[in-house]
Parts: C-alpha cells; sequence; structure tokens
C-alpha cells in the first residue's frame, strides 16, 4: 500500500501550528489568518532569523527541502504566498 | 550540576526557560552553575577565536571545578558536553542544523538589503576565514567543527525532546518568551531522573 500524500488541509494545519509556535499567537489568532494575512515585511517581530527558523521548521515538520533559490519576497510576504510555497515543495517530493 | 547554554541566538531565545529551571532545581536541593561558553554572553574573549574542541576543554574544566556530577545541555549546548558525563540533553540539535539557520538568516537579510549572497559561497568563506552570521562572528575553526558536530545518541546523557515537554518550543519564538509549565517539566524530568531508584 502506497502512503497518501498529505492533503492540503494537512499542510494548512501544520503550517498554522509553526506560525503558532514562531509568532507565539494563540490557536484561535493564527486559525482567522487567511491568504492575505502579511507575513514578512509586515509583522515587525518576524526578522530574518525567525524567518530562518521558521523554514528550517517546515523542513523538519513537512519533510521537504528548501533550497536558496526558493526564498523570496513573495512567498514569504503573505500566508497565502507561503501556503503555495509548501504544498508546490510537498507535491515536489 | 554544569548547565550548558544554548548556542548564538537560541541562547536569548532560551534564556528565561534556562535560569527558571535552575531555580526549580535550586528549590528541590540541587545546586546548579551555568559557565558562559568563551566567546559568547558576557565572556570577554573573542568569539572568532574559540573552538568547539576548546568549548568542551573548557565545559570539562568547568565541571571539575564546581564539582558536578550531572550535566544538562539545551538545544547545542550538548555540542560542548562531556560525553561522558550523566545527565540530560534538552532538545538536542546537530551543529550543522544550528549553522543552517544562520545562514539562511543571512541570505534572506542580504535579498532584502538587494544583494545575493549563496549557502554555498557563505560555507565556503566560513571554513577558510570565517563568517559573521546573525551577528555572530564565527572563526574557521568553529564553524568548521559546527558543520560536522552532532549529538551521540549512545552517550551518557538521556535526550529530553519538545514533545515530552509540551508547547511550543521556546527557541523558534520570534520575540524571547517564557513558559513556567514547560520549565516545570524540563526541572520535574531532571529531579525525577536524579530521585534514588
Amino acid at each position: 500500500m502506497t502512503e497518501l500524500a498529505p492533503s492540503r488541509s494537512d499542510i494548512d494545519t501544520k503550517l498554522r501550528a509553526i506560525l503558532r509556535d514562531v509568532l507565539g499567537l494563540d490557536a484561535e489568532r493564527v486559525e482567522r489568518f487567511d491568504g492575505d494575512t502579511g507575513l514578512f515585511g509586515h509583522l515587525p517581530e518576524l526578522d530574518s532569523m525567525a524567518v530562518a527558523g521558521l523554514l528550517t521548521e517546515m523542513e523538519d515538520r513537512l519533510d521537504i527541502i528548501i533550497e536558496d533559490d526558493d526564498v523570496d519576497g513573495e512567498m514569504l510576504e503573505t500566508y497565502g504566498g507561503l501556503l503555495a510555497f509548501a504544498e508546490a515543495k510537498v507535491v515536489e517530493n | 550540576m554544569l548547565v550548558l547554554p544554548a548556542l548564538f541566538d537560541e541562547a536569548n531565545k532560551l534564556r528565561r526557560l534556562t535560569v527558571e529551571v535552575m531555580q526549580r532545581l535550586d528549590g528541590a536541593g540541587i545546586d546548579s552553575v551555568l559557565p558562559d561558553l568563551p566567546g559568547c554572553n558576557e565572556s570577554r574573549q573573542p568569539l572568532q577565536a574559540q573552538s568547539l574542541d576548546h568549548w568542551r576543554q573548557c565545559a570539562a574544566a568547568a565541571a571539575a571545578h564546581f564539582s558536578a556530577t550531572h550535566v544538562l545541555t539545551l538545544r547545542g549546548g550538548v555540542l560542548a558536553a562531556p560525553p561522558e558525563m550523566p545527565g540530560w540533553n534538552y532538545a538536542p540539535v546537530a551543529g550543522r542544523q544550528v549553522l543552517r539557520a544562520m545562514l539562511r538568516a543571512r541570505t534572506i537579510a542580504a535579498r532584502e538589503a538587494g544583494r545575493e549572497e549563496t549557502i554555498e559561497a557563505l560555507q565556503q568563506t566560513g571554513r577558510s576565514e570565517g563568517v559573521e552570521l546573525a551577528g555572530w562572528p564565527l572563526g574557521p575553526d568553529l564553524f568548521a567543527q559546527l558543520e560536522s558536530a552532532a549529538p551521540q545518541p549512545d552517550g551518557a546523557q538521556v535526550e529530553i525532546d519538545q514533545g515530552a515537554i509540551g508547547g511550543g518550543a521556546l527557541w523558534l519564538r520570534a520575540e524571547p518568551d517564557e513558559s513556567p509549565a514547560q520549565a516545570d517539566a524540563l526541572s520535574a524530568a531532571i529531579t525525577t531522573g536524579l530521585a534514588p531508584a
């Protein structure tokens, strides 16, 4: 039996959990994030070190590898951008 | 108890947790000491001149000086721990992972400033002449040794992972935070482990 690829909602749930840990927000607030919610460049506490930790944690929890070239302003700017990136990476894997 | 702190940025993030655990251990009658690794925190030594070998020697010397019987390491602190000393490793991490996050932080910051830097090029510079990452000037010896240093799973110390403590990992938090519940859980794991069977 082949293992099913993680569903979109599974990736969404994991990504919200990571953001909860990084931003120190409660589950309810992170649950309200939508595709347009601003991240890097919008939240002052999300500096380069915090983003680096976020990406490294995404690699661990989503079992993906994020290359240098993958990281750009667009994917980090909104929750929707980050989620789309994570979904594409998981499929690619 | 010799306490070896997390490394670099993670040491700041875990500062409150580290101290809160030490206070709880004190309340349980366990003396602990938290030395600065040379070149870190309030140490007057230059960070550029450090190596992991030197940190290990200093940790062993501190253990002997304070007559420590056990060691508690947090995150990357495990890499400096005397391997034969009994104790605990909280959420141990390999040197490569510590460097990876710092290298990435630097490339993201560079990109924001309109410069292109690659992790690979920074790694080469790090090995040959050292490199400053996220404000920490790492010398070539420390950089190269961190790249290959990993926690030893069959050592004398017991691993305590974040799952056993519960809650979100404080080293991930963008703003340093504290968690009395996590400090309770971590110190309880240690005092239970020390209690006579």
